[in-house]
């Protein structure tokens, strides 16, 4: 209710009855971008996975940039959370009291568990022998920086190459389940809520983890896109066709998932769904219907599916992959919008509504997510400057 | 065990001490006092100043509009739903004025028709053609709303 002064501001929001803590939304923009993040962080590793795991070598290009994405929005996906609490003078007890007692307090646990044990071993492992050799080659800090990231292991025999590598293998095989496990648990937040029917579905955590990979991908295939751009290099388009081709399969998956979790509840039609059906029909139809299932599912299903049976000119096909991806961020960034938003918009009595309104100025939730998103970009063109993957040491050879 | 791992290990050791030293010193005084959250945090919700000062406070200066209330059927409304929060109100009446609601629209908030209502606690009229785009107060007294 800190929103409105009176109760006569609070009903102009209203339609029907509604519970009084139910008025004011608890959850805004701020915590959309949360989910909408570490999607995007387990989608980009997932993606490094398939390449290292599965050995899909047309992935290769991608590997690193997949790697390092991944960590640039690994590193802030707590900020989301942290700036809503809106306390920034203890806003640390957060990461140093995680507990087991709800599922809230376990994110400690989980984002140091991926970020510390996964993300930035794999990424060590991978740079090692790299980060030795770039440490020859600098002069003063830099050098100091290098050696000091490779904490003054600077074995470069193939013995050690090829210890990293194995480690390095299994960190990823680890990393997957983890991957899972960390999306799957931002699901499990919302699907676990028992109170609230758009949310509680054993479904949720499996439909954010697909929603996760499908984003995710999409951002490494723009990413890849942009940096050979400003690089001034060619886009490798057997890459790209294969990222793709997965991208493709992963949206089929999630696409389906989220249909049969639709399907179920029309055709379970239990007390809630009169309410909610008004809801997607109502408050959520420009969201829903448009932009997460007409630009974020069917035009990019449309158009992969159209580009596996004829493929049309190389620059005719990278501009549709560009298109595609862009469609696929937002579409899936109004699935995040639509599960959190969409949750608390009406009443627990299935009597009424209330109404957000984003307040483009003067609300500062708007403007800390905008800065949330760009800021990984920043954190990903120091890592890439740090740590270019195109400087990077050939492989050894596979025996 | 290779180098390198030998040197993560290190480094790992070297991190989870500084994790459970910043557990240790940052941790704050109060927390597990009472379950998984600061117990002080107890004493700061109580201690916040209350915003709506209830029915009884606003009878103490305005006991004529009480008396006519609590014999209509608004009675079991709180003043401050209408009027808003009065804790400014009741340190300085005559600085911090109390909301007027504005017009038929406030009123319609509650008693437009509207199928999702119970009628028998709320009566419900169709606005425009019950009141004609007259102000309900020129007919009916909020404090005491007769039919």
């Amino acid at each position: 209710m800190d929103k409105f002064e009176t109760l006569y501001e609070a009903l102009a929001n209203l339609d029907g009855f509604i519970y009084p803590n139910e008025i004011a939304l608890n959850w805004d923009l701020l915590i959309v971008m949360y989910p909408y993040i570490t999607g995007l962080v387990a989608g980009a590793f997932i993606l490094a996975s398939l390449n290292r795991v599965f050995d899909i070598k047309a992935l290769r290009p991608t590997y690193e940039i997949s790697l390092l994405t991944a960590l640039a929005f690994m590193l802030v996906a707590t900020m989301p959370l942290i700036s809503h609490l809106g306390q920034p003078f203890r806003f640390y007890e957060m990461l140093i009291t995680p507990h087991l007692t709800s599922a809230m307090a376990i994110f400690g646990f989980v984002y140091l568990w991926y970020l510390m044990v996964v993300l930035l071993l794999e990424i060590w492992f991978d740079y090692r022998y790299d980060m030795v050799i770039w440490s020859g080659e600098k002069k003063g800090f830099m050098r100091f920086v290098y050696r000091a990231l490779t904490l003054w292991v600077l074995d470069t025999s193939p013995e050690s190459r090829k210890t990293d590598e194995k480690i390095g293998y299994f960190i990823t095989v680890v990393g997957i389940p983890s991957a899972f496990l960390l999306h799957g648990y931002v699901g499990f937040i919302f699907g676990s809520i028992k109170a609230n029917p758009w949310w509680s579905t054993v479904m949720m955590p499996v439909i954010f983890l697909f929603s996760a990979m499908v984003s995710g991908i999409a951002l490494v295939m723009f990413i890849y896109m942009a940096v050979n751009y400003l690089r001034r290099q060619k886009t490798d388009i057997f890459c790209l066709d294969t990222i793709a081709k997965y991208l493709f399969y992963i949206l089929i998956i999630d696409f389906t998932l989220e249909s049969l979790d639709q399907i179920h509840r029309i055709y379970e039609a239990d007390e809630s769904f009169d309410i909610l059906k008004l809801l997607v029909r109502g408050k959520l139809f420009f969201t829903f219907f448009i932009m997460q299932i007409g630009i974020g599912t069917i035009i990019p299903l449309s158009v992969l599916g159209f580009l596996q049976f004829k493929k049309p000119r190389e620059r005719i096909r990278k501009i549709l992959y560009l298109i595609v991806s862009i469609c696929v961020l937002v579409g899936i960034f109004y699935m995040r919008w639509n599960v959190v938003i969409g949750g608390q918009l009406f009443s627990k009595s299935f009597y009424g509504f209330t109404s957000y309104k984003v307040d483009l100025i003067g609300g500062i939730d708007v403007w800390l997510s905008v800065l949330w998103f760009v800021i990984p970009f920043f954190i990903l063109a120091f890592l890439l400057w740090l740590l270019p993957p195109w400087k990077k040491a050939e492989e050894l050879p596979h025996e | 065990m290779p180098l390198q791992v030998k040197r993560l290990l290190l480094a790992f050791a070297v991190f989870i001490g500084i994790m459970l030293g910043l557990k240790y010193f940052l941790t704050p005084d109060s927390w597990r006092e009472y379950g998984p959250y600061r117990g002080k945090a107890l004493i700061e919700i109580a201690d916040k100043v209350p915003k709506y000062v209830d029915m009884e406070t606003c009878i103490m200066c305005h006991d004529s509009i009480g008396e006519l209330k609590i014999q209509g059927l608004h009675k079991s409304i709180q003043c401050e739903i209408c009027h808003g929060p009065g804790y400014l109100h009741v340190d300085e009446p005559e600085i911090n004025k109390m909301k007027l609601p504005a017009g038929s629209e406030f009123c319609i908030q509650c008693h437009a028709r509207n199928a999702a209502r119970p009628d028998k606690i709320i009566k419900q009229v169709d606005a425009a053609e019950h009141s004609e785009g007259e102000n309900c107060i020129s007919c009916h007294n909020p404090h005491e709303p007769w039919l």
